[in-house]
């Protein structure tokens, strides 16, 4: 197999080799609003924006499309990020019209909508092993976010938010960890990963106290790898007064086989985007609900789902709640995707994507001949590309007609291909993958450096992107330079 | 541990144990776990004992005809009412064009374009969206990436309070703000140890008097609206602007797109932030799904939260598209991120540019004007029933208006959705109607239950 991109040259008139034109170089009006209404004051001299007619619109977006690898082109092995297979029948619901309600309608005229997220609630709850769970926050970090202000919220609660002013991210976890700590205005404790490339038990005891407001955790780590001494690792947090955290961006590797609240978690976020079904969609939308313990049910964002004692639904708002993390209700279409997904797995079928993406995982790690410097490993590993930059690793596999996987991170393997390819690949992709990572650690340094040759676009100079911003059309062609 | 019994046989028809949507064939998984050396996928798993999962979830399978029909059968105990709803969130007609070209597999199914040489075509669309929006505010840089207009005010107010100069504490934002969007604003406020006061408007316009005794040099962030809340266009954005750049505080201004297409341009008034939400053209209702518009003077281009999409060239010579300025993202600065953004709403941006690209210039300025005609109309024609009075601010009008009701107004909302029709109720003797092109046929039938209700 080698895919080949489709490519689409042009010259703009300015002489400039392009893909495809940008609309505003195709066709451009230029309106001005003589018979409106309104005093001069309030209204602009004009307004200029492309002016396609429909066939136009869609030849541009056709050829951009085909400019734009996806999942079912092939192999995607983003590690942590999971780039699954989405069934089709999950846009239909999606499309329905009935879903297409207003958010300021009252609780008596929605109660479609309100069963459908009190249904996904419950899902969420059980599959976690929380209590309940919010569904608002619009992304995983907008999760994290709210998951760190409910605990925040909480140790106010308790008079000890002035003193727990600390939270502790371990080395290897995603960078929105840190960032999200930050935003709510926490001074961050990073945690080296010990020589197996977990947690450190001795060095986590060091970092907690009664300045300790939380530790986040990925389990299975960013590496792949189960963090075994979880228990004991709950047990020191809580006893200095802290709350675990738990970032659900590897749920999809312990479906049915392991639940956070089982292993001491109090907060947890679940990227439904990506343990479940919504497609990215070129980077989100995704949704990233949050789960709590009982003891935390009252910090919830506003409004949250309850059922009535006459079988309707309404909207409340939490006894102590943190307030709003989003304008209305979170993003309800990647919402009612996840109830639609789930209702039709199942247990059994949940289970199945777990035990399947870490059969992948294992497969292929055994079909690659790099360095895999940890184990044993859940749904993805992370390779060294040994003396070999990892970026121009990826260029070269580019070449071999499939994405590859996060290079470079995390930090603590040399030249990390970070891998995931999910319960979605078939034993027959999983070879394509495979031999995709032998036929680029087989080139040359040179060849690596002109890689990638089948893409819609040749080797691209990121440098100079940054040095010399150019972010719209607006800066593009003329004398900018 | 029990032995998975993984059955590839696709089960589209029936539900079944394993996942549908895992190609595995029995076969297989037993060739791959001999390749691997292990006799079980379960020994696979390295989860300690005291903490496995050995429960059920009690979610039972179900087929894709079960799953839908069920969904179906949910989402039609949604009432079948007409919406007069906006306040923030807007129902326009999407075009047919937009579902079909974004639901292409290759845009709903790709990921962030970490590898720019394969992902060009997303990141032109997202470029060209940014461009779109950098033509309506004026102003230099737009991103890519905010979930919705509420969670953008939060990060310009984060931004503010980075880009000043001096410490300040304080951020302004008009009464009318949506309590909800407030809240959102108060949330992220409070991570960057600021605090959110409101200043009062005058018959929908800010009241310009009370917003200098306001000021100070600790406010770090004027926030306006217009159209605010209550549908009406500020008169004063420019006076706004220059008090907030007296006192060294960024003024933010939130909008549309498609007022923007209409409203004098926020760069020509002063502004130094727009936020807002984009998707009022590309997404229709979703119950309040969003996309975020954030665009920014230059001078503030470091600070930006989120992704942005610039111009470089490959190898041979040809314009190219990446993503850039990574290093203010979190996954290089961490805790020094300018936001924790990482998933964003990148489809949703590409359905609006779309939108905006098949209404282009004329279109969507005649759909801008259109929403101040029919908000006129309407308004004038409610005004004529005995015990409404209505625009209640006599200003101009976007979309929507304020009018006030002889009558209670929870009594008339209420009497009005019993003939189905839906309107907010803002005040004691306060509804507000939305009025777009997806409603605007039933405008008769609504002023005749208003009529009824009222009579």
């Amino acid at each position: 197999m080698n895919y080949r991109q489709a490519t689409w040259e042009r010259e703009t008139e300015s002489g400039e080799a392009v893909n495809e034109p940008l609309l505003s170089e195709k066709r451009t009006e230029t309106v001005t609003h003589d018979d409106v209404d309104l005093p001069d004051e309030l209204v602009r001299d004009e307004l200029t924006l492309p002016e396609p007619a429909e066939p136009e619109v869609a030849s541009h977006y056709t050829r951009l499309s085909q400019m734009t690898y996806s999942v079912e082109h092939g192999p995607y092995p983003l590690g942590s990020c999971t780039m699954k297979y989405n069934p089709k029948f999950i846009e239909d619901v999606a499309a329905l019209e009935e879903g297409a309600i207003h958010p300021d309608r009252p609780d008596e005229d929605a109660q479609g909508t309100l069963a459908v997220l009190h249904g996904l609630q419950e899902y969420l709850a059980e599959i976690g092993g929380m209590a309940t769970a919010t569904l608002q926050p619009p992304a995983g970090a907008a999760g994290e976010f709210t998951g760190l202000l409910v605990a925040r919220a909480y140790h106010r609660s308790n008079g000890e938010d002035d003193e727990r002013r600390e939270v502790i991210v371990p080395a290897s976890a995603h960078g929105t960890n840190f960032a999200s700590a930050a935003m709510c205005g926490y001074d961050v404790v990073e945690l080296p990963s010990d020589e197996d490339g977990r947690v450190p038990v001795d060095a986590l005891e060091e970092a907690v106290g009664d300045s300790t407001a939380a530790l986040m955790l990925t389990n299975p780590n960013t590496l792949g790898l189960f963090e075994r001494d979880i228990e004991e690792i709950a047990e020191i947090v809580h006893d200095a007064g802290g709350l675990l955290y738990y970032d659900g961006a590897n749920l999809n590797a312990l479906l049915g086989r392991a639940r956070p609240g089982d292993m001491g978690f109090d907060i947890m976020h679940y990227n439904v985007h990506k343990t479940f079904a919504s497609p990215h969609g070129g980077g989100g939308p995704g949704a990233g609900p949050i789960g709590v313990v009982e003891e935390l049910t009252d910090f919830l964002p506003d409004p949250h789902v309850r059922e009535t004692d006459d079988g309707s639904f309404e909207f409340y708002e939490p006894a102590e709640s943190i307030g709003k993390v989003h304008g209305f209700h979170g993003n309800w279409l990647v919402l009612l995707k996840t109830y639609a997904y789930i209702s039709r797995l199942g247990d059994g079928g949940l289970k199945d994507t777990s035990a399947m993406a870490v059969l992948n995982a294992n497969y292929l790690a055994e079909r690659i001949d790099l360095d895999i410097p940890y184990g044993p490993f859940h749904h993805e590993f992370v390779a060294s590309a040994g003396d070999v930059d990892a970026a121009e690793f990826a260029k070269g596999m580019l070449d071999e007609g499939v994405h590859p996987p996060t290079t470079k991170w995390p930090e603590i393997v040399d030249e990390a291909l970070m891998t995931e390819p999910t319960e979605a690949l078939s034993k027959e992709q999983l070879d394509v993958l495979a031999a995709a990572f032998t036929a680029a650690s087989e080139k040359t340094k040179e060849e690596l450096a002109e890689a990638p040759t089948t893409t819609a676009a040749a080797r691209i100079d990121q440098t100079t992107a940054a040095r010399n911003p150019r972010l719209s059309w607006q800066d593009v062609g003329g004398d900018d330079e | 541990m029990q032995r998975i019994q993984h059955d590839g046989t696709g089960g589209s028809h029936e539900a079944d144990e394993s996942s549908p949507f895992a190609p595995q064939t029995p076969q297989e998984v037993e060739s791959m776990l001999s390749a691997i050396g292990a006799d079980s996928v379960e020994e696979l798993f390295d989860v300690p004992e005291a903490v496995a999962f050995d429960g059920e979830f009690d979610i039972e399978a179900k087929s894709e005809f079960e799953v839908v029909t069920e969904i179906e059968d949910l989402l039609g105990r949604n009432a079948d009412r007409t919406e007069f709803l906006g306040r923030g969130h807007y129902d326009h007609y999407v075009p047919s064009v937009v579902d079909y070209l974004s639901l292409r597999s290759e845009f709903l199914t790709s990921y962030t374009q970490y590898q720019p040489e394969t992902s060009q075509g997303f990141l032109q669309a997202l470029f060209e969206f940014q461009s779109m929006i950098v033509e309506l505010t004026g102003l230099d840089v737009a991103n890519c990436s905010m979930y919705d207009a509420a969670t953008a005010l939060g990060e310009a107010a984060a931004l503010a309070a980075r880009v000043r100069d001096t410490s300040g504490s304080r951020v302004l934002v008009p009464e009318t703000i949506r309590s909800e969007r407030r809240s959102v604003l108060e949330n992220y406020a409070d991570g960057a140890e600021l605090t959110v006061e409101t200043y009062p408007l005058v018959d929908g316009n800010t009241d310009f008097d009370a917003l200098s005794d306001r000021i100070g040099e600790d406010v770090v962030m004027v926030y306006a609206e217009s159209p605010t809340a209550r549908g009406t266009i500020e008169e004063r954005l420019s006076d706004v602007a220059t008090l907030a750049d007296e006192h060294e505080a960024a003024f933010c201004l939130g909008s549309d797109p498609v007022a923007l297409a209409l409203l004098e341009e926020p760069a020509a008034v002063g502004a130094d932030i727009v936020i807002g939400d984009a998707s009022v053209l590309g997404l229709s209702a979703s119950h309040g799904m969003g996309l975020g518009l954030f665009a920014v003077k230059e001078g503030y281009l470091r600070q930006v939260p989120g992704r942005l999409v610039g111009t470089s060239e490959t190898a041979d010579g040809r314009r190219a598209y990446t993503l850039t300025l990574q290093t203010r993202e979190q996954h290089i600065r961490k805790e020094r991120a300018t936001s924790n953004i990482c998933t964003n709403q990148a489809w949703v941006a590409l359905r609006t540019a779309i939108h905006v690209a098949s209404l282009g210039a004329t279109g969507l300025s005649s759909l801008a004007e259109e929403c101040v005609t029919r908000a006129a109309e309407t308004a004038a024609r409610l005004d004529e029933i005995d015990g409404v009075s209505a625009p209640a601010d006599d200003r101009h009008h976007f979309r929507e208006f304020v009018a006030r009701t002889e009558r209670p107004a929870a009594e008339v909302a209420s009497e009005l959705a019993d003939r189905g029709f839906l309107v907010h109720e803002v005040g004691e003797y306060e509804i507000q109607v939305c009025v777009t092109e997806t409603n605007s046929g039933e405008v008769d039938d609504l002023v005749a239950a208003v009529e009824e209700v009222l009579a």
